[in-house]
């Protein structure tokens, strides 16, 4: 072992082992070799070391204790001491669970335990095996040696020969590993980077916001490195900044080793800190999965097609069982070391990364093509796929297949060597198995079935086709299946066969479409193919609701099975204004108007998919089609009243559609459906679209007559978060108005909404604080709210991560603070609370900062709380803020200010800090509201003179003119006070200059026609 | 004036020959409406349809009073829609001639023409079972369907029993048709599993004409445009 100690293993400068996978590789060998060895040979065992093994212990002295036998070392079991196999064995045995570390220090103690152990001339020699022979015959063939001494040296040659094997072992499975890890090159290092620039961007769904070369280091060298030439030689490639989207900025660096982050890059120097700060990984992608979160989410969400997180395990594990090799131990034990790296995952994403490309295609002959297709185009679509990321899962040996698998074979044989007839009569047999189950359909698959019925389905013999495509159909269910047809380019095929005269083949090509266009790829290669053209112009049927004969049936059926395809593809954004520009909305305008369910529900459907764009939503409404889903909504169809209810739910975001909804009385049918309790989904659509008709008022009037809050209430209880999430808010919009919020609490409805305040769904938070913080605005409802510690509750949600949920606690707070009894003394109890706010203006959410800002306002009308937000540095966090051009943040700050002013010399500060000029500037903007806090606090800031001169520097006296003629009394009142103010300084001034005869005229002109003008 | 005199006696000269043609077109004409009028009733087709199908008999019969025999017909189903297959055009033959005369009569040719064209399943159905039904007992037998799939798959010459692949499919079909377990497919079986399947009606060969030829056949004198082909998926009513 002394090669493999000398020459594999990693030492680090201080003469330790680097915790790297070839010593872990080399430690565990190790052990395996020492541990057990005395038993298995007792003579060796007992045999005493040259010299004594010694080092530095990693156990303590209790662990011997436990151990029966008492071993021969010092006292002091920070120093081991070991003489012979029997003694390590004591060691290692008391080691229990730490034997590895154990190991390890023993070798960091003794770099050539073989030496040690046999005796020098054993020692480690590098260069060749000659030593080690010569040393064995010298020792078999001394002639004036005893019996027992021969036996020794028997002992020690054996020792040393096996040795000597290990040796031989381990060096093996460390050049396994070695061979293994792949050393990073500048064109990986690019191709990563263009691949995560392609992934990055502002919305929700993507990754990451952003990466980019460091600046100083943007530059491109001939041999392809970013680095610059010093730390070239140091294996750097390349830096880049990456903007997660839940963590900070981080700084990493791509070297041939490996990606890490690094110290991080200044811009003030603007130079990086290269030195390493985490661990090393194989990519970039690997990395940022295991730095961020949200990362890590958007990379792995999988679809609700049934993929799970175990099948990608597997995916991952198929890799070494596919390569078969003997180093596929150190391959395992490696990845149980380290965190297991995703690179693979990361591949099926489309990178370029060549050698993994050729893993894949050797698969799948041309979803390396498809893949870098999809890196090409950047589209919106961008991002990982939900199916994209199928499992394979391949059944080991034929000895365990179904015996389906050699029926379908021989039918698909027949299907290959025959003419139409017999082609027929296989198709038909196919079609006789059970088609649902996965095992048929995976054993179509893999008997290179799909191939051939996709060859059909390009000859002349309709009926083939027609044969064919109902078993496509059948099979396309299953979403391996869809991607094998993808993959064949069956899709382009189905795509072509919408245009063929015969009724039976669009309606069973659509069908198919309808299947497999379940994930993003095939979607958009049928648009690609001109798909969604065809397909929009299936749905033109010309007799919907008339007499009935087979012919009109059929084109029923086909616009029908035209709705399903669209209804998959309208998945996808592109699509769904490839669809527009195609001219569906009429057409399913008109199909929406049929009787029978089976068109109604892909209609629907469809139309819900659709309904997230705001086009669609103002179609909708122009079409007259909410008449129609108000009158789908009656139907007894439990899934079509669903879709019904979750179309209106979309579209119900505009105002005119409620009121549309409420004139075709939509309201009642809605209410109706809360008591279908037990389908979930369909509750979850009714609750969200009675959610968003409660916007405005009148349907809340409608709603009040349909006791819907007390139905409400009782949905608090026993319901998924989906329905709670539209319940709460249906509940927090109805609150708006005084009688509902008694009303919920008459229902009971106060305590369940308290206690949701403590769950983790952040959209389910959002809605509950709104709610909550709207009942709090009565008296009777904020008793029971502080009675269950509500507002502590409420305060909590503060430090949520979301920003929206720190926004909606906040503003709930204020009504709270407002309508409690001794609010201050409340507020003082929750410690921390205070500084938490205060903290929370820092924030660079706008919302939130609005939020807070009307927090304080609150808070601050009790003295002791305002002056301990003095302390904790309020004003000029506050002041700072006033240059914000958002209006909603403008009215509470400016709300906020002027409660603050009434502390200490808050005022002056606020003038110090310049808050004053762009306070005056607020009255420029046109919302009253805005008008009426900025001119209380106006007021209050003009009590102290230096404030009152800038405002006058500013023109603050056209504009409060202009207010005092405002129908609003408190703005008057403002506005005047402030004027009064100005008007009071200017005379005294006045009465100084007259008394001292200083200068200050100009002043006191101006504001003595202000006075007039009152 | 001597040129009007001779053009008369030209125009007398052929006096004979254009009353004894119109004398015999207008016979032959009557003949064919009347028969039009009395059987376009029982067919797909209307009068005029019925009409038109009949001169074509004619024509193709050569002479009036002769019927279709078995090698004309042939040339039609060859010509017209593409069947290649002799077996299989005797057995189409013998689906057309109900009476077992060895030629195809006037009406045998409207009403033959009606399922091929324009048939319902039901009647598509029956036309299947008689092409067949080889021995036209009523029944299709084991060694009947060997009969008619022998050709079927191509002959693979390593296999040791070339004939085991048909064996094989003749079974799959057996036990396809013969749900009852009779030993023989009589037309309830055969007509039950169409009706489930309609792949299946041709099942045991192309007995139909395809859509694209009877389409061709169709549209040179066509009044109504009907399908010419089954519905082989199941609509709204039928689901």
């Amino acid at each position: 072992m002394g090669l493999t100690l000398t020459k594999a293993a990693d030492w680090l400068d201080n003469s330790k082992l680097d915790f790297s996978p070839s010593n872990q590789i080399i430690l565990t060998d190790i052990l395996k070799a020492v541990d057990g060895y005395s038993k298995n040979n007792p003579i060796g065992g007992k045999m005493k070391f040259s010299e004594p093994l010694v080092w530095d212990s990693t156990l303590k002295f209790e662990d011997f204790k436990k151990t029966e036998r008492f071993p021969e070392t010092s006292q002091e079991v920070a120093h081991v001491e070991c003489h012979s196999f029997d003694m390590l064995q004591l060691v290692l045995d008391a080691c229990r669970s730490k034997k590895t570390a154990e190991v390890r220090a023993c070798l960091e103690g003794n770099s050539d335990p073989v030496s040690k152990i046999l005796g020098n001339r054993y020692a480690c020699n590098t260069e060749d095996d000659v030593e080690f022979y010569k040393q064995a015959e010298e020792d078999l063939q001394g002639e004036d040696i005893t019996y027992e001494e021969f036996e020794t040296k028997k002992v020690v040659l054996k020792m040393a020969m096996e040795f000597h094997n290990l040796d031989v072992r381990m060096l093996r499975s460390v050049q396994g590993l070695m061979s293994k890890d792949s050393r990073l090159s500048p064109r990986l290092v690019e191709a990563e980077f263009d691949c995560l620039k392609e992934l990055s961007g502002s919305e929700d769904e993507q990754p990451l916001r952003d990466i980019e070369p460091v600046p100083c280091y943007v530059h491109v060298f001939s041999n392809g490195y970013r680095a610059p030439n010093f730390r070239q030689l140091q294996g750097d490639i390349a830096y880049f900044l990456v903007y997660l989207k839940d963590t900070d900025v981080i700084c990493v660096t791509a070297g041939t080793k490996g990606w890490f982050v690094n110290k991080g890059y200044s811009k003030d120097t603007n130079d990086v800190d290269f030195e390493r700060r985490s661990d090393l990984y194989g990519s970039l992608f690997a990395l940022l999965r295991e730095r961020s979160r949200h990362f890590r989410e958007r990379t792995s969400r999988k679809s609700g097609d049934g993929e799970t997180a175990a099948d990608e395990a597997a995916d991952g594990a198929e890799k070494p069982d596919q390569e078969g090799d003997a180093d596929q131990q150190a391959a395992r034990e490696e990845a149980e070391e380290r965190k297991k790296d995703p690179t693979l995952r990361w591949v099926s994403l489309g990178t370029s990364e060549q050698q993994s490309q050729e893993r894949r295609s050797a698969r799948q002959p041309q979803s390396a093509a498809a893949a870098a297709q999809q890196s090409d185009e950047s589209d919106s679509e961008s991002g990982t796929d939900e199916e994209e990321d199928a499992v394979e899962r391949r059944h080991e040996s034929n000895a365990d297949l179904p015996s389906e698998y050699w029926q379908i074979g021989k039918f698909v044989r027949y299907l290959k060597g025959g003419n139409q007839t017999s082609t027929i009569i296989s198709l038909c047999a196919l079609r006789d198995f059970q088609l649902n189950t996965e095992v048929c359909q995976l054993a179509i698959r893999d008997v290179g079935g799909l191939e051939v019925l996709l060859n059909l389905l390009e000859t002349e013999e309709n009926r083939c086709k027609i044969g064919s495509l109902k078993i496509l159909k059948e099979i396309s269910q299953n979403p391996q299946i869809r991607r094998a047809i993808a993959d064949l380019g069956g899709l382009q095929t189905l795509v072509n066969i919408l245009k063929e005269p015969s009724k039976d083949l669009k309606c069973l090509a659509a069908e198919t479409i309808a299947n497999v266009a379940k994930f993003r790829r095939a979607r958009r290669i049928v648009r690609q193919h001109g798909g969604i053209r065809k397909l929009v112009s299936l749905l033109d049927c010309p007799a919907l609701n008339g007499p009935t004969s087979p012919e009109i049936e059929r084109d029923i059926e086909v616009a029908r099975c035209g709705a399903l395809a669209l209804w998959s593809l309208s998945n996808s954004t592109k699509n769904k204004r490839a669809m527009k520009r195609a001219g569906v909305i009429p057409l399913l305008g008109k199909l929406l108007k049929s009787r029978h369910e089976d068109m109604l529900i892909p209609v629907v459907g469809t139309l819900q998919e659709c309904a997230s764009e705001p086009d669609y939503r103002v179609a909708i409404r122009t079409e007259g089609m909410v008449e129609d889903l108000v009158k789908n909504l009656k139907s007894d169809n439990a899934e079509l009243q669903m879709h019904c209810a979750s179309t209106i739910f979309k579209c119900a975001e505009e105002e005119e559609t409620r009121d549309l909804v409420r004139s075709y009385d939509g309201l009642e049918p809605m209410v109706g459906l809360l008591n279908k309790t037990d389908n979930k989904e369909l509750l979850s659509a009714a609750t969200g679209a009675i959610w968003k008709c409660s916007m405005s008022s009148k349907n809340i009037r409608k709603f009040q007559e349909l006791n819907v809050i007390e139905k409400l209430v009782r949905l608090l209880s026993d319901q998924p978060e989906e329905v709670l999430v539209n319940v709460v808010g249906a509940l927090g919009e109805m609150a708006a108005e005084k009688e509902n919020r008694h009303a919920i609490r008459k229902a009971g409805g106060i305590g369940p909404l308290v206690q949701l305040l403590t769950g983790t769904n952040q959209a389910l938070l959002v809605n509950t604080t709104r709610a909550v913080g709207r009942c709090a605005q009565e008296k009777e409802n904020m008793a029971i709210i502080d009675r269950m510690d509500g507002v502590r509750l409420l305060w909590s949600l503060l430090k949520n991560p979301n920003p929206e949920v720190q926004a909606s606690a906040a503003y709930a707070i204020c009504p709270c603070i407002d309508n409690v009894n001794d609010a201050g003394e409340m507020v003082r109890s929750y410690v921390g609370g205070l500084e938490l706010i205060v903290h929370l203006l820092r924030s660079d959410n706008i919302k939130v900062l609005a939020a807070i800002c009307a927090a304080v306002a609150s808070i601050a009308k009790d003295e002791e709380n305002l002056a301990v937000l003095t302390d904790h540095g309020v004003i000029p966090l506050l002041a700072g803020l006033t240059r914000t051009q958002d209006e909603e943040l403008k009215r509470h700050l400016s709300e906020a200010i002027a409660c603050c002013c009434a502390w200490g010399n808050n005022r002056i500060v606020f003038g110090k800090e310049g808050a004053v000029a762009p306070l005056v500037s607020y009255l420029r903007v046109k919302d009253p509201k805005v008008h009426r806090s900025t001119a209380r606090a106006l007021h209050e800031l003009s009590r102290h003179p230096d404030n009152c001169i800038t405002m006058h520097e500013c023109g603050v006296v056209r504009h409060l003119l202009g207010l005092v003629g405002s129908d609003d009394e408190a703005l008057q009142l403002a506005a005047s006070g402030c004027i009064a103010n100005i008007r009071r300084l200017a005379m005294a001034n006045e009465k100084s200059r007259q008394s001292s005869k200083a200068r200050g005229g100009g002043n006191g002109g101006a504001n003595g026609k202000a006075v007039a003008a009152k | 004036m001597s040129k009007i005199l001779l053009f008369s006696e030209f125009l007398l000269s052929l006096e004979p020959i254009i009353v004894l043609h119109i004398s015999m077109d207008v016979s032959a004409k009557t003949a064919i409406s009347k028969l039009a009028e009395s059987l376009h009733k029982q067919t797909n087709f209307t009068k005029k349809e019925c009409e038109h199908l009949l001169h074509m008999y004619r024509e193709l019969a050569g002479a009036d009073d002769v019927k279709l025999d078995r090698s004309k017909f042939k040339d039609i189903l060859h010509c017209s829609f593409g069947m290649t297959d002799a077996m299989m055009i005797d057995h189409v033959f013998r689906a057309f001639d109900t009476d077992f005369d060895s030629s195809i009569s006037q009406e045998e040719w409207l009403k033959g023409m009606s399922t091929f064209l324009r048939g319902t399943l039901d009647e598509k159905t029956q036309f299947a079972f008689r092409a067949y039904d080889l021995n036209s007992n009523g029944m299709i037998s084991r060694e009947e369907i060997f009969q008619l799939l022998k050709a079927t798959l191509i002959k693979q010459p390593v296999e040791e029993d070339p004939d085991e692949g048909v064996r094989d499919l003749v079974e799959i079909v057996f036990k396809k048709f013969d749900t009852q377990k009779k030993g023989v497919i009589d037309y309830a079986q055969f007509k039950a599993m169409v009706a489930e399947e309609p792949l299946l009606l041709q099942a045991l060969g192309p007995c139909l004409p395809d859509e694209k030829s009877a389409d061709a056949f169709l549209c040179t004198f066509e009044e109504l445009h009907l399908p010419t082909t089954i519905s082989y998926i199941k609509t709204g009513s039928q689901r």
